[in-house]
C-alpha cells in the first residue's frame, strides 16, 4: 500500500517556483491502478516521486505505513518498488540477460530469464544475448523494460506510459501483457496511461490534471466523465461566453 | 611454475597451468618453457631477441599461447615475434604480458609482433596486458603489431588492458590485400595517473577488403588516453572505425579518427563518442536495487566486456 500525504513538488522556472504537484493525498491499494490525465498534468512526476528519483518539496510518502520520503532510489527499490521508464535506457555492452539478472537480484538460469521474456512476447533465444543498445527498436526495449519489472517481483510496480513510442502491432501485444498481469496480480500495479484499453482493465483510475487529483474511483465511476469531458466543455463554453460579453 | 607465475598466467591468458598445444613462455626476458606441434613450429631468432612462429598451411583448430611475464623490477625486455601463418590455416593465438613490479625501478616490455597471414588463412589473436605489484617502479608496456593479410585472409584481434599499466603506447599497422578482413576490438581502462596511447593505421589496398577497428575505453582518476585510427581506402573496400570512451572523475580522452579515401569506390565510416556515464543509466540500475557505485561498476564492466 502506497500513501501520499500532502505531497507537493515545485521546480524553479524563470526565477519563480512552479508547482507541478499540489497537495496530493492518495491511498493506492494492492490492485491494478491506472493514472491518467492530460499531458503536463503531473502524472510522471507522481511516479518519479514514488520511485525516489525526485523528492517532494512538501509532504510524505509511505510504503506499508513506513515513511520512505527520505529514502534513496536504491533503498526504495530494495523495499519493493519497481519503476519502468517511459523511455527505456540503452546500455552499450550490457545484454538482456545481464539486465534481467540484475533485476532478479541473483544469478538465474537461462530458462528462467527466458520465461520473463516469453511473458512479454519476445522470442527468448533471439534476445537473451542481445546488447540493450540502439539496435533494439522502441517496442522491443519497452518489452524488455517490462520483463525486468516482472523479474523483480516486487510489491509495487510502476509503469510510466508503457504504450508511449511503440507501434500499433507492439501495442496489441503490450495490452495482452497487462491483461495477463491484471489476472495474476500480486501487490500494487500502477500504470500511467492514456490508453482506453489499459483504463478498461484497471480496478481503479486516478485522474491527475493541473497538478491535482481530480478524480479517483472505479472504472465505472471515472471512465464516463473521461470519455465525455463535460466539465472541460462547460469551462470552454463559459470562457467563450465571457469573451463575447467583454466584446459587447 | 611458482604461484606468482601461475596467477599472472591466469590474468593474461585465462589459463591456470601449462597450456595444451604449442606454447612459448617467456619469464623475465628468458625462455621458461616451449612446446611445438606437428603443425606449429617455434624457432628462437638469431638476430634479435624473440621467436619465429611457423604455422603450416591448412592447420586447423590449433592454438598457440605466447605469454610474457616480468617480475624483476627494472627489467627492460624487448622481443620481436614473427608469425608466419600458412595458407588456409585456422588458428587461435593467445599472447599477453603481465608485469609484477614490487620494486622501485621501472619494468618495461616492448613486444613487436608481425603477422604474415597467408591466403584464406584465419587467425584469432587475443592479447591481454596487465600490471600489478605494490612497488613504486613504473609498469610500462609498448606493443607494436604489424599485420599483413594476403588474399582472402582474416584476422580478428582482441586486445585488452584493464588494470595496472602505467604507460602504454600501442601501435598497430595493417595492410590488406584482395578480399582480406581485419577486425579489431580494443578495450582499455586507465586509473590514477596512467597514460594510454593507441594508434591504428590500416591500408585497405585490395579489392573488396574490409576493416573494422573498434575501441572502447574508460578513463578514471586523472588518467589520460589518446586514440588515433587512420584508415586509408586505396581500392574498392569498406572501412569502419569507432571509438567509444567513458570519462570518470578527472579522466581525459582524445579521439582522432581519420579517413582517407584514395579510390572512388572506397566506403569509409568513422564514429567517436566520449562522455561520462549517462545519469539515466545510473538511475535505471538503481531502481533495480543497485547502489550508485554498483551501478557504475556494472556499466563499466558491461562496456568493457
Amino acid at each position: 500500500m502506497i500513501k501520499l500525504e500532502h505531497v507537493s513538488y515545485q521546480v524553479a522556472e524563470d526565477a519563480k517556483n512552479k508547482e507541478i504537484l499540489k497537495d496530493i493525498n492518495l491511498n493506492i491499494g494492492e490492485k491494478f491502478v491506472a493514472v491518467t490525465g492530460p499531458n503536463g498534468g503531473g502524472k510522471s512526476t507522481l511516479a518519479r516521486l514514488i520511485a525516489g528519483i525526485i523528492k517532494p518539496t512538501e509532504g510524505h510518502i509511505y510504503l506499508d505505513g513506513e515513511d520512505i520520503t527520505e529514502l534513496s532510489i536504491t533503498e526504495r527499490a530494495n523495499k519493493g518498488i519497481s519503476f519502468a521508464f517511459q523511455q527505456p535506457v540503452r546500455f552499450k555492452g550490457l545484454t538482456v540477460k545481464d539486465l534481467i539478472t540484475l533485476a532478479y537480484g541473483e544469478q538465474l538460469s537461462i530458462t528462467d530469464a527466458c520465461k520473463y521474456l516469453s511473458e512479454v512476447g519476445l522470442c527468448a533465444k533471439d534476445y537473451i544475448d542481445r546488447e540493450v543498445n540502439a539496435t533494439l527498436s522502441g517496442g522491443e526495449l519497452k518489452r524488455i523494460e517490462i520483463a525486468m519489472i516482472m523479474a523483480r517481483q516486487t510489491r509495487v510496480s510502476i509503469f510510466d506510459e508503457p504504450e508511449a513510442g511503440i507501434d500499433l502491432w507492439s501495442f496489441q501485444n503490450l495490452i495482452r501483457v497487462f491483461e495477463s498481469m491484471r489476472k495474476q496480480i500480486q501487490g500494487t500495479v500502477l500504470v500511467i496511461s492514456h490508453q482506453e484499453r489499459i483504463l478498461n482493465i484497471a480496478d481503479e483510475i486516478i485522474v491527475i490534471a493541473d497538478g491535482r487529483v481530480t478524480g479517483q474511483g472505479t472504472g465505472a465511476a471515472i471512465l464516463p466523465s473521461l470519455m465525455a469531458p463535460k466539465e472541460a466543455c462547460d469551462t470552454l463554453i463559459s470562457k467563450m461566453n465571457y469573451s463575447e460579453q467583454e466584446k459587447q | 611454475m611458482d604461484q606468482l607465475q601461475k596467477d599472472m598466467l591466469e590474468k593474461i591468458s585465462d589459463i591456470h597451468e601449462i597450456p595444451e598445444g604449442a606454447y612459448n613462455i617467456r619469464y623475465n626476458g628468458k625462455l621458461e618453457g616451449r612446446n611445438t606441434t606437428a603443425n606449429i613450429d617455434i624457432v628462437t631468432k638469431t638476430d634479435n631477441p624473440g621467436i619465429d612462429i611457423i604455422i603450416k598451411p591448412n592447420t586447423k583448430n590449433e592454438s598457440l599461447h605466447i605469454p610474457v611475464i616480468l617480475s624483476e623490477s627494472g627489467l627492460h625486455d624487448m622481443v620481436y615475434n614473427d608469425f608466419h601463418v600458412g595458407e588456409g590455416a585456422d588458428v587461435v593465438i593467445v599472447a599477453g604480458c603481465g608485469i609484477h613490479n614490487c620494486g622501485v625501478d621501472t619494468s618495461e616490455h616492448d613486444g613487436i609482433h608481425t603477422f604474415y597471414i597467408g591466403k584464406n588463412a584465419k587467425v584469432k589473436y587475443i592479447e591481454k596486458h596487465y600490471g600489478e605489484g605494490d612497488g613504486t617502479g613504473g609498469r610500462i608496456l609498448n606493443p607494436t603489431t604489424n599485420v599483413y593479410i594476403e588474399e582472402g585472409g582474416y584476422m580478428e584481434m582482441e586486445s585488452t588492458q584493464i588494470k595496472g599499466v602505467d604507460s602504454t603506447v600501442r601501435i598497430t599497422n595493417a595492410e590488406l590485400k584482395d578480399g582480406a578482413t581485419l577486425i579489431v576490438k580494443e578495450k582499455i581502462m586507465t586509473h590514477g595517473t596512467q597514460d594510454a596511447q593507441s594508434h591504428f593505421k590500416v591500408e585497405l589496398n585490395g579489392m573488396d577488403c574490409s576493416a573494422n577497428v573498434v575501441s572502447r575505453s574508460v578513463a578514471d582518476g586523472h588518467s589520460t588516453q589518446t586514440f588515433t585510427s587512420e584508415i586509408c581506402g586505396n581500392n574498392q573496400c569498406y572501412g569502419h572505425t569507432e571509438c567509444d570512451a567513458i570519462l570518470m572523475d578527472a579522466g581525459h580522452v582524445k579521439a582522432v579518427p581519420s579517413l582517407q579515401a584514395n579510390d572512388l569506390n572506397a566506403n569509409l565510416i568513422h564514429e567517436a563518442a566520449i562522455g561520462k556515464i549517462a545519469g539515466d543509466q545510473l538511475i535505471k540500475l538503481m531502481t533495480l536495487g543497485l547502489t550508485e557505485k554498483e551501478a557504475e561498476e556494472q556499466i563499466v564492466q558491461g562496456f568493457l566486456k
